[in-house]
Parts: structure tokens; sequence; C-alpha cells
């Protein structure tokens, strides 16, 4: 089955009159039919520029500058929505209409001079052609018993007085509720929650994600999540990315993901979770160093600097590509092959040559178990001069 | 909000009763009284009047009372309705006042009317396209229009016409028309003199009132609730309207409260250089001929409109913006 | 933008800004404008006007000579023949036959020359020390005079009236706004500070006053000044009372900021370190706003302005024979009048050009003391 949306080296840029900030430099990822896929990574990595390209809302200066985000609705032929004019009819057809937005704040996202009922009667009269293909003009009577029919499928008691109620009215679960309800009013295929539990306590938030997981599977709607909480992660994803610095790290099941990271940043950041069954008085265990800054981007790898695994003359030069290492699991990471990303590595290919060659002479070639896995034929559209060898990974560890 | 109104609305007389003191003692402060400026107008045109004379007019018009008799007599008369008599013109103030307040009004709503219309636009052109040559034409006639004084917009407006066209713009009415009975071509003729005016009034308080609305409305162009409704598929200009520039033009209503009063008291100037028969220029007159209970009178009008104006505003604000609306109950 | 750079800055110029003081970021932010540095540059040469006006007249503003009325604008050239040297056109006058008036042209055939620093009509520097020199003039010994912006009905020189009426105008503006400013941050300080009873009595006197008609009260209270007093008393009460109603504003934002500070975590620590009610209004408070009062105080100054010229072109104001912006506007009231002589007009704009100086600095100083506003 063809993927419901499918990113592939999506850009996009900053710029501002201090340099370019390269939001999402690169990023590539698949969005199954009623499948959660999972956005982690910390604040600044790029998740939420990513979720507002794929709805063409990023603000000025920001600009979709390259990539290409492929989107199969009903139609056979997919869009490109890179392609779209923002304000075009066709953009704003989809959104709303395929690809609905859960944000992040339910309290400054509602309009506070208008009641919820009307917010959500509006998206309803926007999309009515999703309910009634070639049936009448839909009457504001019947949006609102609608509307109330929306909010009693999304678990809000009392529908009818809720409708007239204002959004600083409700408590934080109905208003999240609510923002929930007017999501689906458009009957999307494609839903992007972004960060929708972060803002309400542990108990609304595990009511919230049961009722996503509900709709998800009654509909099958997919959903993009997008969180800095790996734990809500493990409860609701069935496919998780991880980003830094505006780029895919890693992506795959959720089970491999969780249970046996690649990347090493994947590795940190699951290690970095406090666990009740940790030994008193031990030391959380945290990631080294922090984010660098947009506009000083580390050379080469963009996690190098904190990495633990880091090969010197290798990572702070070249800019791994995202390869598969394992069934369905990819990594950029140059512990598993050297493959690099032609727009980042190419300009450096002549000197890799002869200095990967060098280090390999060093180093010996301590093969690790996964570079075992085959590159697929679309691999080798991101390898650089050197794709032939399989991935001969090296550790620090062998370093004389 | 009910009961916000009604408070307000019960406040109003005690105010006015307030206001009806500061006037009065005002108006009694110059040194002497109307008298004294009567017998130095006869003086300096030749007739003379004996002592006798001016103490039994004195004794007429009362004002040979001690002050707070005056007042208390003064009140007494405001409150049956009774504005006085005007010492000079020798006619029932409310008369005089009749005349002229409705084109006060007239002419104050006008320039409320033409402020808005223009600037409401102009200031959410200027916040979607903010650093556009628009804006900065915008921004250029705005700073402009806060700085020239109205009553020098409309002399050099009345010059240009003058000198250049060698047409005048005083007046109310053509000549055609001043005496007429009311009709529609009576209206039309008011209106096309009218505008002019209403221009001059209202520039500095559009100027301004542009730069606010830019402002308020930049400030909210970047909260998540605009790009939850663009998310939801809304059309750029749609989406613009309804939500932002309506959550922008809350503060803004809260200026109506002072720049309606504003309005009905600054078109005094406008008025005077104009000649247009408006209740400023007779109370300038009055003051300076120390005629002071058309004085008294004027100032009290004044005084009430301002505080319409404000009340008219507090309600709307409360109207409009359900926060307020719903938490007082 | 200017705090985006420092996102690039070395490590010595963050320390720089780090350490400064206050009052040193505020002047950098504001150098930055360069609207608001060419604005506050054309303030400090009126104030130079002010400072002196009689230096930059030159001929007396109250000579008054029927038979030189109307004399238009002799435009001053710098260059005669390829040299520097100055001049003005002479002008010629003819009797209308018709009104039996005197009417003027230039004549640009005869050129007056005009040199700078002369002797001319004795004054007193300062009121105080004596001195007889000019910006400009002509020879003493000629009988030629020299009118840069005209003369008005009565043969007076404009240029030299607009000079005088300079120093009025301004001192009433800076005047008004200081005295607001002292009521304003007194009564509103006490007010918030001190709360209760005190707090109520003049909140409720800010209302009152807020709530009058500002523009017919101020007319009724200048009636009611007394027509004898001297033009220095007028001044002094024309700029009471237009601080009177001006206060408010500043007092309810002063009041406002101490309710508000009360309430700072800053302030409760200094409370709790020990320090006496003085300081920590002193030392903590004050610093606080002080940018925010003076950056409003300079957007007050040019509302004051409009006010008294507006008052005086009235009649009701600062009254001849002192002299101001809004008394010499007084001149122009009459449309005919204008017709003939145009350049009376000019008053007018050197308003609204000292208008838009003070508008402009002030939103500069605003912009550059609100640490918020980026």
């Amino acid at each position: 089955m063809a993927p419901l949306l499918e990113v592939r080296d999506l850009k996009v840029y900053f710029h501002l009159a201090e340099g370019v900030v390269r939001a999402v430099d690169g990023a590539s990822f698949d969005v199954e039919p009623g499948q959660v896929v999972g956005i982690v990574g910390e604040s600044g990595c790029g998740k939420s520029v990513m979720m507002r390209a794929i709805l063409q809302i990023v603000e000025p200066p920001g600009h979709v500058v390259g990539g290409s985000m492929l989107f199969r609705a009903d139609v056979a032929e997919p869009v490109d929505l890179a392609r779209l004019s923002a304000r075009g009819a066709a953009m704003r057809a989809i959104r709303g209409g395929e690809i609905g937005l859960i944000p992040q704040e339910p309290m400054a996202s509602f309009s506070p001079v208008h009641t919820v009922g009307d917010q959500v009667i509006e998206a309803l009269l926007l999309h009515q052609r999703k309910w009634r293909p070639q049936g009448s003009v839909l009457s504001r009577a019947e949006a609102r018993q609608m509307t109330a029919e929306l909010f009693r499928d999304v678990g809000i008691s009392m529908p009818g007085e809720r409708i007239d109620a204002y959004p600083w009215q409700l408590s934080g679960g109905l208003r999240q509720r609510a923002m929930i309800a007017m999501a689906l009013a458009g009957r999307p295929r494609l839903l992007i929650a972004d960060e929708p539990t972060t803002a309400i306590d542990v108990t609304t938030q595990a009511q919230v994600l049961n009722l996503l997981r509900d709709l998800q599977r009654r509909h099958g709607t997919a959903i993009i999540f997008i969180t800095h909480d790996l734990g809500v992660i493990a409860q609701i994803a069935h496919y998780v990315v991880v980003m830094y610095l505006g780029r895919v790290v890693e992506q795959g099941p959720v089970d491999a993901i969780f249970h046996a990271p690649k990347h090493p940043y994947t590795q940190a950041l699951l290690t970095s979770i406090p666990s009740l069954l940790a030994p008193p008085q031990s030391l959380l265990p945290t990631i080294a160093g922090s984010i660098p800054h947009p506009l000083s981007r580390p050379a080469g790898c963009a996690f190098h600097p904190r990495c633990r695994d880091v090969i010197a003359g290798i990572c702070d030069r070249h800019t791994p590509a995202l390869s598969l290492v394992a069934p369905a699991q990819s990594a950029s990471c140059f512990l598993y092959h050297r493959e690099q990303d032609r727009d980042h590595g190419s300009a450096l290919s002549e000197e890799s040559g002869a200095g990967r060659r060098e280090e390999d002479r060093d180093h010996g070639s301590a093969l690790s178990e996964e570079s075992g896995a085959g590159h697929r034929e679309e691999d080798r559209d991101h390898g650089s001069a050197l794709s032939e060898e399989s991935g001969a990974g090296r550790r620090d560890e062998a370093a004389p | 909000m009910t009961r916000f109104v009604l408070t307000r609305l019960l406040l109003l007389p005690l105010l006015m009763v307030v206001f009806s003191v500061t006037v009065f003692a005002i108006v009694q402060a110059p040194p002497g009284d109307f008298l004294t400026t009567y017998v130095a107008t006869l003086a300096s045109s030749g007739s003379s009047i004996t002592a006798e004379q001016v103490e039994a007019l004195r004794r007429e018009y009362g004002l040979d009372q001690p002050v707070w008799v005056q007042y208390l007599k003064w009140m007494q008369n405001i409150l049956r309705g009774n504005l006085g008599i005007s010492l000079e013109y020798q006619r029932p103030n409310a008369e005089l006042i009749g005349e002229r307040l409705t084109l006060t009004v007239v002419l104050a709503l006008l320039a409320f009317v033409l402020t808005w219309a223009i600037a409401i636009p102009a200031g959410i052109y200027s916040a979607i396209h903010p650093r556009s040559t628009l804006d900065y034409i915008f921004t250029v006639l705005n700073y402009i229009g806060v700085a020239t004084p109205n009553f020098m917009l409309a002399l050099v407006l009345m010059w240009g016409a003058f000198a250049y066209f060698g047409v005048s713009v005083t007046g109310l009415f053509s000549a055609d028309y001043v005496e007429a009975p009311w009709s529609w071509p009576r209206v039309l003729d008011l209106l096309a003199h009218v505008w002019l005016p209403a221009v001059v009034l209202g520039v500095a308080g559009t100027a301004r009132l542009t730069r606010i609305m830019r402002a308020n409305l930049l400030d909210e162009l970047h909260k998540p609730y605009v790009t939850t409704a663009r998310a939801k598929g809304l059309s750029e200009w749609r989406l613009v309207l309804r939500y932002p520039a309506r959550l922008a033009l809350n503060p803004l209503v809260s200026t109506i409260g002072w720049y309606l009063p504003l309005l009905f008291s600054g078109s005094l100037i406008v008025a005077t250089v104009m000649n247009l028969p408006n209740i400023g220029p007779l109370l300038l007159r009055a003051l300076i001929n120390q005629d002071m209970y058309l004085a008294g009178a004027i100032l009290l009008i004044y005084c009430f409109l301002t505080v319409v104006g404000t009340l008219v505003s507090d309600i709307l604000l409360a109207w409009l913006d359900p926060r307020i609306r719903l938490e007082d109950g | 933008m200017a705090d985006a750079s420092l996102l690039s800055a070395t490590p010595t110029a963050e320390e720089r800004i780090s350490v400064a003081s206050n009052w040193r970021l505020v002047w950098w932010r504001f150098r930055t404008h360069r609207l608001a540095m060419a604005s506050a540059l054309l303030l400090l040469v009126l104030y130079a006007v002010v400072l002196c006006p009689e230096f930059w007249s030159t001929q007396d503003p109250e000579a008054t000579d029927a038979r030189l009325a109307f004399i238009p604008v002799q435009r001053i050239r710098l260059f005669d023949g390829g040299a520097l040297r100055p001049w003005v056109p002479a002008v010629t006058g003819a009797r209308n036959p018709v009104t039996r008036r005197m009417e003027w042209r230039l004549d640009e055939s005869r050129k007056i020359p005009v040199h700078f620093f002369v002797a001319g009509h004795p004054y007193r520097l300062f009121g105080l020390v004596p001195m007889r020199v000019h910006l400009l003039g002509t020879e003493p010994e000629t009988a030629a005079r020299v009118h840069l912006l005209g003369t008005d009905r009565l043969g007076r020189d404009q240029w030299s009236r607009l000079a005088y009426g300079t120093r009025t105008s301004m001192t009433v503006g800076l005047t008004a706004v200081a005295l607001s400013i002292v009521l304003g941050v007194l009564l509103g300080g006490i007010s918030g500070y001190v709360g209760g009873l005190v707090d109520l009595v003049i909140q409720r006197v800010i209302e009152l006053l807020q709530s009058l008609p500002t523009i017919p009260i101020w007319l009724a209270l200048t009636a009611a000044l007394p027509r004898d007093w001297t033009p220095i008393q007028v001044f002094f009460a024309i700029t009471v009372i237009l601080s009177l109603v001006g206060w408010t504003t500043l007092g309810r934002e002063v009041r406002g900021r101490f309710l508000a500070l009360r309430e700072e975590d800053y302030v409760l620590a200094a409370e709790l370190a020990g320090a006496s009610r003085r300081r920590i209004i002193g030392r903590h408070m004050v610093p606080n706003f002080l940018s925010h009062i003076i950056a409003t105080s300079t957007l007050a100054i040019p509302t004051m302005i409009i006010n008294e010229t507006a008052l005086s072109f009235l009649g009701l104001g600062i009254r001849p024979p002192a002299i101001s912006w809004g008394v010499l506007l007084q001149e122009a009231q009459n449309i005919q009048t204008l017709a003939l002589a145009p350049w009376l007009l000019i008053p007018g704009a050197v308003v609204i050009i000292s208008v838009l100086a003070f508008n402009l600095v002030g939103d500069g100083l605003r912009d550059a003391a609100d640490p918020y506003s980026h």
C-alpha cells in the first residue's frame, strides 16, 4: 500500500539578517494510512517547523526551499504539497479537509471571543463537501447538530450546552477535546498533533491519548504525533522518527526504536529517562553538552560534539545519510555505514576517500553486526562516491 | 453586565452635580460680571448708563446675590429645563444652543465615522503588509497628521481653496439654502459643506487610530489562534478579519470613550476658524463677554456629552468582549 | 535588530553590554534610530533659539511701521556671482490706486548685502548682559532692512517674532510637562504606595479631572484670568492650567506601576533584606520606570505645544504683546489677509516640524527604554 504521506528531503530555511537558520535540513519519512507516527526530539530540532511545512503555514521569513511532500488523498494522483501555493484553493481544501491540526495550547489556540461551537461549525461549513459530496448546502442548524455529534464523539459531556461555551469557560481537558473535535470536523485522513499532551496534566493526558487511539481505530485516521515525551510515544505510536537539529537521525517501528536503538542520540535519549528501578542515589544520566545554536551548526554530523561514539576525522567532516540499518529501521550514523548525504557530504568527497582509506588501515576493519544488512536499491540515491563497500563500521574502542 | 451599566447610570447625576459646581465656580471666577463688561462696551461706544440703572439691572439679573444663592437658583432652573437667558443676545439660551447643537453633534459624529472608516482598513493593511510602500506612506501621513493642529490644517485648506480656486469654503450652506426649510437638497448641500470640517477635525484622530490598529494587529497576528484558523483552511483575508482584527479592535473601542468627547470639544476650534454655527464659537463669545448663564449652560452640555461618550464606550467594550461581559455576571 | 546582533557578538562586546548601565543601553539603542537622532538634533537647534532669541532675530520684534506692512519673504541667497557674499533682494513699493495701500514686490536686480554677526538693536542676554550682536543683518549704516520671513500687517518682522515666539511656545510646553510630571509622580506615587483612603480620594479626583471636557474647561479657565495680568503672570497661569489635566494620565500610570511593583519579587526581596522604604523606592522602583516616564513625557510635550498654540490662536492664551506661535498665527485668521500674505502661515509650519521632531524623539526614546518592545 502506498504511503499516505511521503516526505522526502524536506528543507525549510529561515533567512534572517544574521544568517540562514536551517530549521529542517533534509528530513525524510513516510506515514502509512491509519498509522501513528511519533516525531520525537528536543526543542529546536525542527519538528514543529516540519509540521507547519506539511500544512504550508510556515511563517515568513521561513520558506520551504527544497524537497517534496507527496500526499495521497482520495485520488489516485499524489499531490506534492511543497509545490502547492500556500494561499491557493487547493492547499486550503487540504488544510482541515485532508490534514487536520491539533495545536499545542488549546487555550491560546481558540479565539477567546467566539464560542467553541462557532469555531467548530466554521470548520464544518468550510469542508462540508466532505460530509455531503453531492448534497445540498449545510444549514447552520444542521451544522450545529453535527457539532454536537462531534463533541459526543470526542467524549465531551453535555455537548449541546458546551457548544455555546467560550474556550476560557472550559477545563483544560474539555478544551483539548473540543480542539480535537474541530480538527476532525473536516474528516481528515491525517491528523497532526503538535504536542497535544504537553499543556495538560498527566491524568487528562491519559484520557486524551485514549481518545486519540480510539478515534484512530474507529476512523482509520493516520496521526503524526509530535512530542518530546518518549513515554507518550511508547504508548501511542506505531512508528517513530527521531529528529536532531533539523534532520532525521533515526526512524523505525516503535518496538525496534525502544528496544534496539541504533543512533547514539536515540540511545542517549532512552537512557536519560529516569527509571523507578534505578538504584537510589544514582545520578541522572544526561546527554553531554547542549544543543548548538542554530546559526553555528557543527560541521559534518550535527550530533558529533555530543556523541559518545564519535569517530574523529569522519563524523566531524561528513554528514551521514539516512540508510537502513535493520529491517524497516534507518539511522544516519557512520557507525553503521559510510553513506553520506549528498548535499552536505559531496563537497568533501575527495578528501573523504583518502582520509577514510588511511583510517581503515589504522583501525582494521571490525565489522559490526548490523553492517550485514544490505542496502536497498533506493539507498544508492543517498549514497556518495564510496557507496560500494558495505558499511564497515568502526568503533572508537578499536583505535589504538 | 446590567449591573455594571446600572452603576454607571446611577453615578451620572452625581457626576453632573459635581461638574455643575465646578463649572459655576469657573464661570464666576473672572472678576466683575457681565454688567461690568456691558458698561465698558457702552462707554467705549459713547453711550453711558447711570449707577442706579446698573444697580437695577444687577438686581434684575440676580447678580447682587451671594454666589451660592446664585448657584442654587441656577441649578433650580436647569433642572426645570430653563437654561436661562443670554445676557448678551437677550434670548433664551435653550434657543441659542438648540440652533447649534444639532450641527455640533452631526459634525462630531461625521468626523468619528470618517476616522474609523479610514483608520481601520489602513491599519489592517499596514499590519498585514508591514514595511511595504503603502505602509511607509501611511506612516509618514500619520506622523504629519498627528503633528498638525487641526486649526492649522483648516487654515491651509481654506487659504488654498481661496487663493487657488477662488472658492470660499466657510459656512455650512450655499447661499440659496441658508434660510431655506429642511429638504433633501438642503441635506445634500449640508453634507457637501460639512465633510471638509469633518475631515479637518478627524485628521489627528485618524492618524493616531491607524497607528494603534496597526500595532495591535501586529501583536495578534502571530498568536496561536491565528495559526489554528489558517490550519482549518480559511482564506487569508477572511481569517484576518474574523479573528485577529476582531481582537485587535477591542482595546480600540475603549478609545471611543475619550475620542468622541474630544471631537465635541475639538470642533470648537475648527468651527471658529471655519465660521460654522457650532456651540463652540458661541461658548467662546460667552466666555469673553462673561455671559455666564450661556457659558455655564454650554459647559454643562459639554460635560454631559463627555460623560455619555465615556459610558457608551464602556458599554460597547463590555458588549464586544465576552470575557468582560460574562465575568461580571 | 540591535539585540539580535548580540547573537554573533564577540565575548568582549557581550561583556561590554552586560556591564553597561541602563542609561548607556538606552543611549545605544536610541542611536540606532536615525530619524530620532536627526529629530533630536533639530530640537537642539530649536532650543538654541530658545536660549537667546535676541541673537537670532534681525529686528526688534515689536517695532511696528505701518508703511512696511506685508513685505514678502526676502529669501537669502548665499552666492553672488561666484563668491560667497550673502544677499537678499530689495523690495520696491507701489501704492495701489484702488485700495490706497502700499504693496511691496521683490526687486531681484537690487541686492542688499547681508552680513553675519552684525551689530543690531540692543538687547540683554538672559536679561543681564547688554549686547548688540546678531546672527544676521545688513550693514548698520544702511536704512535697508532685511525681512527673512516678511512682515505682517503692522510691519513687524516675522523672522524676529518667530524667534521670540519659539522661546515662549517651547518653554510653555516644557514647563507644563515638567509640572505634570511632578504632580503625577507625587500624587500617583502616594496613591499607589500608601493605598487606602488616600488612594481612593486621589483616584476619584483623577477620574473627575479626566471626565472634564478639556478644551472648553481650558477656555473657561484662561478666560477667567484677569485682563491686567502681566505676560509673565499669564505665562505661568497658562502653564498651570495646561498641566492641571495633563498630570492625570501620568498619575494613573505611576500609581499602576507602584501597585504592581509592590507585588514584585525583587521588592519583597529588598524588604526581607531589611531595606528601608525610602531606599526601596529610590533605588529599586524609581529607576525601573524612570525611562518610561521620560519617554512618555517627551511625547506629552508636543501635545502641550499644540494646546497652547490653539488657546493663544483663539485669543485666550498668551496675549499680545507677548509672542508665541499661537499669537503669530492669529494674524493668519483672515483668509483675505492670507491670500495677500501667505507667509503668515510659516509659524504653523514651525509648529508642525517641532511637534514632529518631538514625536520622533519620543518614539525613539520609548523604543529604546522599553526592554520588552523588541
